[in-house]
């Protein structure tokens, strides 16, 4: 299957290990996987902010981009959705013709279309889930990613509590209204810590740099890590966590 | 925005002047540890059962399919249904008024009152009269209003605003309520206890002797049927029902998206609306008149249908479907956002997320600093658009809105400068490519493998975050590499 990937701008430029895990993980289910260099964005962040226009613009270049594959699977379940929910309305209005192609979010492209939800990882960490608002209600991506968690040997999966409950991220709202995305993000970390987690994950780098960024500032010890990463790991590759680096040796 | 006879743009008062935008007037009330513990408390109890008896229902999709088929029915028939609501109203001995905007329905009522000689009217809770300021409109003609639902009096006492639709006094709890009835209600016992019980005893007491003595009442309407005149209010306390059969003269401020075809349309709307906004199987008091009825009720009865920027919400393709709300409230129970900031941040009648989509609509000023923040009190979760009995997609209105709101403010803000420059970017990969590149040297603003704090717009970002760190190669930089 020729599977092409929307690394999504976000983990393209600053998670690119989250984009090397997806490679990783569909290339060992057996995908030929391929990453089309004309790939920018989905334009959610104009859209979403009230630009429609750029985001047409975007969307109709995502369109051109990714004709021709069999699927295309994204680490990201807001752009998903804004290719999936809100790219045909964009591309209509536009007057441009609609386009067949399938766009997946990763764990939906996991358990419906490649039919697995063992995918052999090994992952000896306790992890807690956090839903993201558009994988849950845009695309409705329900029990798929816990699915995958729970079949992740090693792994022990703790609930979080008010799960449902929004991050704060929203996009540009977590600095046009900063103080009340805080205010979420701090439930939501409170909820996060309490569960005793090592890492908090979710299928959505946008939400994760959002909660992980909080996490980092008050120095909780508990990190954010994307799906991809936990699903690639394996007993022969693991994951293993990055130490944030003293100044001496990033420089 | 409406214009009066000789010119002069008036303010509509769905949005109270002097509110600051919401980002400041939500910063102010999350720092008040009082009103987030009682949000959290009465939010939290609200969303548990309102899921708990709308899980009963096997066919509750079914029934929000049909209240939004209902309502998209109405709002493209309006014209026709109202003028059939006015004559059947008439036949049955009412009279009915026709408002285009808040400052013409206030005077409506005003006449009205005066007419009847009276000094002082009780009122049903009524979204539509607080939308137009119509107690502040009475008081400047020498009419006092009492309010006689719980929470508005509470309010009314409190020389507050309201915060919920439905709940107005939801930022109050026992104790500061208990300190409101001691200071401002005429005969409340000194010793009076802060318990609900013997608040409500006070209320009931003070309420009882406005409704005996009382010759006018003022009420909004939930629904009104086109096919038989009739007029619905549904409430919880029977203050409603008191307003409605006691005084000699009743007047109806009702909003014209509000009428309904038939009498059986009820039944969805009654099955809809008790699970959605108080968590009940079923409406304690369904007060239903239509027209005056002979030795029964009152003897004058007042329609006024207010349009006050509705025609004008109408004619949106996209905004319009916020004409089908109820008034239910549930999407502020689930909004993360209005849990946080209560709804006085909204600075309008109608807060939360369908506040946040009706409120600029119905005021129809993008240019107002405050009106155009509304659309931006949203993170966009959705949680609003699963509940909506009436399958409002408030997302989608809320980006529509955020369209309309750059439109008003043009090319030339920064925002907008730096969103088309970074369109320009990413509409080009080698563009993009290069201000990944360039992007990477924001690792030198990194202490400790740390980025604490970034310049310019992102300060709001590090206000309480720190930054991803850029790593040294972008994903794509990598593919060319191993891939290409």
């Amino acid at each position: 299957m020729r599977v092409a990937l929307f690394a999504t701008c976000v983990t393209d430029t600053f998670y690119p290990d989250t984009a090397k895990a997806v490679v990783r993980l569909l290339t060992r289910l057996g995908c030929d996987v391929d990453f089309p260099l004309g790939q920018t964005c989905c334009g959610q962040m104009h859209f979403n902010t009230g630009y429609p226009d750029p985001a047409t613009e975007l969307a109709g270049h995502y369109t051109q981009v990714f004709a021709g594959y069999d699927a295309v699977v994204v680490p990201s379940g807001s752009c998903a959705g804004m290719v999936r929910e809100i790219h045909p309305g964009l591309v209509a209005k536009a007057g441009l013709p609609p386009s067949d192609i399938r766009t997946y979010e990763l764990t939906e492209f996991l358990v419906d279309v490649l039919g697995v939800t063992d995918v052999g990882a090994y992952f000896p960490h306790r992890v807690t889930y956090h839903p993201t608002c558009h994988s849950l209600r845009m695309l409705g991506v329900g029990d798929r990613p816990l699915r995958l968690l729970r079949a992740v040997r090693g792994l022990r999966l703790i609930e979080l509590p008010g799960a449902t409950s929004c991050c704060g991220f929203g996009g540009t709202f977590a600095v046009k209204n900063s103080d009340t995305s805080l205010a979420m993000l701090a439930d939501k970390m409170h909820a996060v810590i309490d569960t005793g987690a090592e890492l908090v994950t979710a299928g959505d780098n946008s939400c994760l740099m959002h909660i992980g960024g909080g996490l980092s500032r008050l120095r909780a010890g508990t990190r954010a890590l994307h799906i991809a990463e936990i699903l690639a790991s394996t007993e022969e590759e693991p994951w293993r966590p990055q130490r944030t680096a003293p100044d001496s040796a990033t420089r | 925005m409406a214009t009066t006879a000789d010119g002069a743009r008036q303010r509509n008062p769905v949005t109270w002047l002097g509110t600051p935008a919401f980002p400041k007037a939500a910063a102010a009330a999350l720092a008040d540890p009082q009103l987030r513990a009682n949000l959290r408390h009465a939010t939290g109890i609200i969303r548990d059962k309102r899921a708990r008896v709308v899980g009963e229902l096997a066919d509750w999709e079914q029934l929000r399919a049909a209240g939004a088929a209902i309502k998209e029915h109405v709002l493209a028939n309006l014209g026709d249904l109202l003028l059939r609501l006015e004559s059947e109203v008439t036949a049955r001995g009412g009279v009915v008024h026709w408002a285009s905007d808040a400052a013409e329905a206030n005077q409506i009522v005003l006449d009205l009152v005066r007419q009847q000689g009276a000094d002082e009217v009780v009122k049903v809770k009524s979204m539509a009269t607080q939308e137009i300021g119509l107690n502040e409109a009475l008081a400047e003609g020498g009419v006092t209003a009492v309010e006689t639902d719980l929470a508005e009096l509470i309010v009314q006492l409190g020389h507050d605003r309201p915060s919920h639709i439905l709940v107005p006094a939801i930022h109050r709890n026992r104790a500061e309520i208990r300190e409101i009835f001691r200071r401002e209600m005429p005969g409340a016992p000194a010793d009076l206890a802060d318990e609900p019980r013997a608040l409500t005893e006070a209320a009931r007491r003070h309420l009882r002797r406005k409704f005996l003595s009382a010759k006018v009442a003022i009420s909004g309407a939930n629904f009104g049927v086109a096919e038989s005149g009739s007029i619905v209010v549904v409430e919880s306390e029977g203050n409603g029902r008191m307003c409605v059969t006691l005084p000699e003269t009743l007047i109806t401020v009702m909003g014209i998206e509000k009428v309904l075809p038939t009498w059986a349309d009820l039944e969805v709307f009654l099955q809809l609306l008790p699970r959605s906004a108080t968590a009940e199987r079923m409406n304690p008091y369904t007060s239903i008149w239509s027209g005056v009825t002979r030795g029964d009720g009152p003897r004058n009865f007042h329609l006024v249908l207010l349009d006050n920027g509705r025609t004008a919400t109408l004619a949106d393709e996209v905004g319009s479907q916020a004409l089908r709300c109820i008034r239910c409230s549930a999407c502020l129970n689930v909004c993360p956002v209005y849990e946080r900031t209560g709804g006085q941040a909204y600075g309008s009648v109608y807060p939360g997320p369908i506040g946040a989509i009706l409120a600029p609509q119905l005021s129809g000023d993008p240019h107002d600093p405050q009106v155009a923040s509304l659309p931006y009190a949203s993170s966009l979760c959705g949680a609003c658009y699963e509940v909506c009995p009436v399958r409002i997609n408030i997302p989608e209105v809320l980006t529509h809105l955020r369209a309309e709101v750059t439109r008003a403010k043009g090319k030339y803000t920064a925002e907008a400068v730096g969103m088309a420059a970074l369109a320009w970017i990413l509409r080009d990969p080698f563009r993009y490519e290069m201000a990944q590149k360039a992007g990477s040297l924001a690792r030198i603003l990194a202490h400790d493998g740390r980025i604490s704090r970034l310049p310019g717009p992102g300060r709001k970002w590090t206000a309480g975050r720190d930054a991803p760190m850029p790593p040294t190669e972008s994903f794509r930089a990598w593919w060319k590499r191993t891939h290409a």
